[in-house]
């Protein structure tokens, strides 16, 4: 049962709790503002999307409240845990030192 | 705090499953709902908007199912849909269903018991304190290769202050008391050991109320004490405790009740139901001498001492010994066996015989159910075929069979288990021969080893069909079903193969059965020597308190003969202290006074029996030359003896034994006895040689213990005879108790019943191994002419005979029969190898079995191809063409 992956492996999870970290948002909005920000270029899809979602709240990084949405439907917004703001943490300065050193690996090539 | 979140997290998705479920459609269906808005406000008609929307979605179903991958217990929602499958399944076929759980049931049943049987008696440990330094040592003599011989007394106590290799030593003896009340109570015979004081110490065994034996106790002179079993004491004491201190009658003498052994002791056997100190049973003689071999040793191992170095050690001290007494029946070597192997090695061939049989069954069980299981894939093969076609993948399909045929095993299995305990049952009241019987018991273990099955062969049978049944070819598989001219070759082959593999063990099985049951008619046609038929016998014990002298004992046996023969029915009726057939008994060492002394070293030994007069003609034994005793003569002490032909032909080879002296120590006082007569032989053990024996007269010996052998008028059933009979005996002394009531028949019928059993049992797998063969060979023909239908239209319709059909599909059933055949055969000539010391006067290599065997086989093949290919050659070829 392959999975559609077009981001690196990981690094959606660090997306999804990145956008978490300032308020909380229903899946549609997890989507959209990565999107937004990435300026189209991170396309994120459902297939994806939703089974990492409830990875992370099975794994207890994020927790989960039905709420009124901006229309006025009843929508599932997510929310980092204290657990998750420290999974972020660190998994944001895994990220830095990855990228970091492959820039500096592209640099010098 | 987060294991606390995620505990929750799967106890809710554990549990909450259905809302969870919900929640995920309405997540999903407003994040859809959100992309259809935006596409509305993009500009596009409500219409279009939805289905953009859902284009980009993609399939709502996968994109769930990916979601709920996600959660926790997923293996475990996988798990039961699939078992509400294989369910679903199993329940829409029936009599499929039914057919394999029996079979699977059988197989596994019959292993559990046979399992449970080995475990219980062959390998748990007996229950004493550090069972494995406990050990049985036996002596062996290095000339004859024997080495089970039981003890004397003199070398028991040399052992005890020479070997070092032991904690402990203890000796004991199984006899037979009359137990009886000081208050009239109802007299019994009971089984009774006699132990030295150490023996209780040595095993570990505390008393359950009371104490045991001491050292004082244990001589000669000391008061009499009786140390009950937990049985007896329930049994006929009511579980009093005032038993302790009183006196109970035991061959008429007192003896004080020490104490009470504990419930679970039930060593050797659970039919003991008391113990007496043995120094003090038994005179300081008898316990000195070195030539009386009466006793079992059991010792036990100093911590860290192997089996191996006792042995070595006891070797160098049994030959000390060996040279003290260079003429005389001493041993010269030992043999020191570890204690379950002791008591259990004589049954040991046959449960582990039988054990690799229920082997077999299960192994054929599982095979036919493999091939019924691949009979089915085959009528599914379009089925799954459309579904890999529709994206459902292979392992799902692999596991989903898998899955049905482990809920077939467990079905089976829970028969099977049920299966078991009768089987248990049965066996306990079939077998009580068996040791250790009364620990037969279905334990965790066994339970483990049912489960353990069950997994494997639900395995075995589910994984060679979902393995057959690739998913390779799902294209060939769509178009195969409909032109359905060749289909599933591979199948079939696959079917074929474990057809002639099921075919040879069934002839495995069927060639052990055989064997075993033309060694069982072997034995059952032995001619003992006497009389088997109308011949009633019984056991009498003549207690040591009321018959104190050989007189009163001969008057009581000649007052007891006159009035049975005086009976109605009663054709004649004799007295001897052992049957024929009924196992060997007393033997003594003797020699021939008017031959010349007998070289250093060697003694003679025969086997002696004390005989009333009548008992040749009772016995129907035939005399040869001479006479037997004098009648008139039996109240004396009769210096005569009549020999039989083995020890007449050994000893008096070309010379006349009539009125030579034989010299033995039978009775009290060293007597020679003239020989006056020469019996024909009789046997001693039904599977045994006839052995050198010596008759004295009854009046001679101090033989206690008599069994009565009565001979009936033709017409008479024996056994109508045994009130009477009995009744005579309480007429002469009511206090007297009468053990082994049975015809001569039912003596040998127990002592062959082992082979009887080991031979009925395989014969019964072996039948239903065969059924399941033919019915194996049947379905996959019926299947094979199925398939080819259209192929036998054609060639009917191009002219084919009927004959010419039949012939081809025959020869096309008969060949995976015929592999199994050969299979079969070749397999047996190893199993008969192995089977060959429980084969008694037949080959392992009988010709008469291997033929009828292959007859056998081949005809229940014959019958089994013959109606489909009868059904084939009938085939309407305008039917079958039409058929597509």
């Amino acid at each position: 049962m392959g999975k559609p992956s077009d981001l690196v492996q990981g690094t959606l999870d660090l997306l999804i709790l990145k956008t978490l970290s300032i308020e909380s948002r229903h899946g549609w909005a997890i989507a959209k503002r990565i999107q937004q920000i990435s300026g189209e270029v991170l396309q994120v899809q459902q297939g994806s999307l939703y089974p990492a979602l409830h990875r992370l709240e099975q794994q207890g990084w994020i927790k989960a409240k039905w709420a009124e949405s901006e229309t006025g439907r009843q929508a599932k917004f997510y929310s980092l845990t204290a657990a998750g703001r420290k999974q972020l943490e660190s998994e944001a300065a895994n990220w830095n030192r990855l990228s970091e050193a492959i820039t500096l690996i592209m640099q010098e090539v | 705090m987060r294991w606390t979140h995620k505990l929750r997290m799967r106890l809710q998705t554990l549990f909450l499953r259905g809302r969870a479920s919900d929640h995920l459609q309405d997540e999903l269906q407003f994040h859809l709902d959100q992309q259809i808005a935006e596409n509305v406000a993009n500009g596009m008609s409500p219409e279009e908007a939805r289905s953009a929307a859902l284009r980009r979605f993609g399939n709502p179903a996968v994109l769930r199912d990916q979601a709920r991958e996600a959660w926790s217990w997923g293996w475990l929602e996988f798990l039961l849909r699939d078992l509400r499958f294989g369910m679903h399944g199993l329940v829409r076929t029936p009599g499929f269903s039914i057919m394999a759980i029996l079979v699977m049931g059988l197989g596994i049943g019959a292993n559990v018991a046979l399992f449970t049987v080995i475990h219980s008696v062959l390998l748990r440990p007996l229950p004493f304190k550090h069972p494995n330094r406990l050990v049985r040592v036996y002596e062996a003599d290095r000339r004859t290769g024997f080495h089970d011989n039981i003890m004397d007394g003199g070398s028991f106590a040399v052992w005890q202050s020479q070997a070092r290799s032991f904690e402990q030593m203890a000796i004991k003896k199984t006899v037979q008391y009359d137990l009886a009340g000081t208050e009239g109570q109802l007299p019994e015979v009971v089984d009774a050991e006699l132990g030295s004081w150490n023996l209780f110490p040595l095993l570990g065994v505390q008393p359950a109320l009371g104490r045991f034996f001491s050292a004082s106790d244990d001589r000669p002179e000391a008061n009499a004490t009786v140390v009950l079993t937990w049985r007896l004491w329930k049994r006929r004491y009511g579980g009093d405790r005032n038993v302790l201190g009183k006196t109970v009658l035991i061959d008429a003498k007192p003896y004080t009740v020490l104490g009470v052994l504990p419930a679970w002791f039930t060593y050797p056997n659970a039919r003991v139901q008391l113990w007496t100190p043995l120094y003090h049973e038994r005179s300081a003689g008898s316990m000195q001498s070195f030539f009386s071999h009466n006793f079992d040793v059991v010792g036990r191992l100093k911590p860290g001492v192997t089996i191996d170095q006792a042995n070595a050690e006891l070797n160098l001290v049994q030959q000390g010994i060996r040279k003290r007494f260079p003429e005389g029946p001493v041993n010269d070597a030992i043999n020191i066996r570890p204690i379950l192997n002791a008591e259990t090695y004589k049954v040991q061939a046959g449960l582990y015989a039988l054990f690799a049989a229920t082997g077999c069954l299960l192994l054929i069980a599982c095979l036919n159910i493999a091939n019924l299981l691949i009979a089915r894939a085959a009528t599914r093969r379009r089925e799954t075929a459309i579904r890999t076609a529709l994206g459902s993948s292979r392992a799902r399909i692999l596991r989903e069979q898998i899955i049905e045929s482990l809920l077939l095993s467990c079905a089976g299995g829970a028969v099977g288990f049920l299966l078991a305990s009768g089987i248990l049952q049965w066996m306990i009241q079939a077998r009580p021969d068996i040791p250790r019987v009364d620990s037969i018991h279905i334990d965790g273990i066994a339970v483990l080893f049912a489960v353990g099955l069950m997994l494997v062969c639900g395995f075995l049978a589910g994984l060679v069909p979902a393995l057959s049944s690739s998913g390779k070819h799902i294209l060939q598989a769509l178009q195969e079903s409909s032109r359905s001219t060749s289909g599933g070759r591979s199948g079939v082959r696959l079917r074929r193969m474990l057809l002639s593999l099921q075919i040879g063990l069934t002839v495995v099985l069927l060639i052990g059965a055989g064997l075993l049951l033309k060694s069982y008619r072997h034995l059952r046609s032995v001619d003992l020597g006497c009389a088997t038929n109308d011949v009633l016998t019984m056991r009498i014990n003549l207690p040591r308190g009321t018959y104190k002298t050989g007189t009163q004992m001969t008057a009581f046996y000649e007052r007891l003969l006159e009035r049975v023969r005086s009976l109605p029915g009663v054709k004649a009726a004799g007295l001897t202290s052992g049957l024929p057939g009924d196992g060997q008994g007393r033997d003594d060492v003797y020699h021939i006074v008017d031959h010349p002394p007998l070289p250093p070293g060697v003694v003679l030994d025969a086997s002696t029996r004390f005989v009333d007069p009548g008992y040749f003609h009772a016995m129907q034994i035939p005399l040869l030359q001479g006479r037997v005793f004098r009648r008139e003569q039996q109240l004396e002490l009769v210096p005569e003896a009549v020999i039989n032909e083995a020890l007449a032909r050994v000893q008096f080879a070309g010379e006349d034994p009539i009125g030579k002296h034989i010299a033995s120590g039978v009775s009290d006082n060293d007597e020679t006895y003239e020989i006056v007569g020469v019996s024909a032989n009789t046997l001693e053990d039904v599977s045994g040689n006839p052995r050198p024996t010596i008759y004295y007269s009854i009046s001679v010996g101090s033989a206690r213990t008599a069994a009565l052998a009565v001979r009936v008028a033709a017409p008479h059933d024996p056994l109508n005879l045994a009130l009477p009979v009995q009744k005579a005996i309480s007429g002469i002394d009511p206090a007297l108790p009468v053990t082994d009531v049975l015809t001569m028949n039912q003596l040998i019928n127990q002592s062959t019943g082992d082979a009887s059993f080991s031979a009925t049992l395989v014969l019964a797998f072996a039948v239903i191994s065969l059924l399941l063969a033919t019915v194996g060979l049947f379905g996959i023909l019926s299947y094979i002419i199925e398939q080819r239908t259209t192929e036998i239209g054609i060639r009917i319709a191009l002219g084919a005979e009927r004959g010419q059909v039949m012939h081809l599909i025959l020869k096309d059933g008969l060949r995976p029969a015929v592999l199994g055949l050969v299979i079969g055969l070749a397999a047996s000539v190893e199993v008969a190898r192995l089977l060959q010391s429980m084969l008694y006067q037949t080959p392992g290599l009988d010709p008469l079995v291997y033929l009828i065997v292959s007859g056998t086989l081949l005809l229940a093949a014959t019958l089994a191809c013959v109606v489909p290919a009868w059904r084939a050659s009938r085939v309407d070829p305008m039917v079958a063409l039409r058929k597509e």
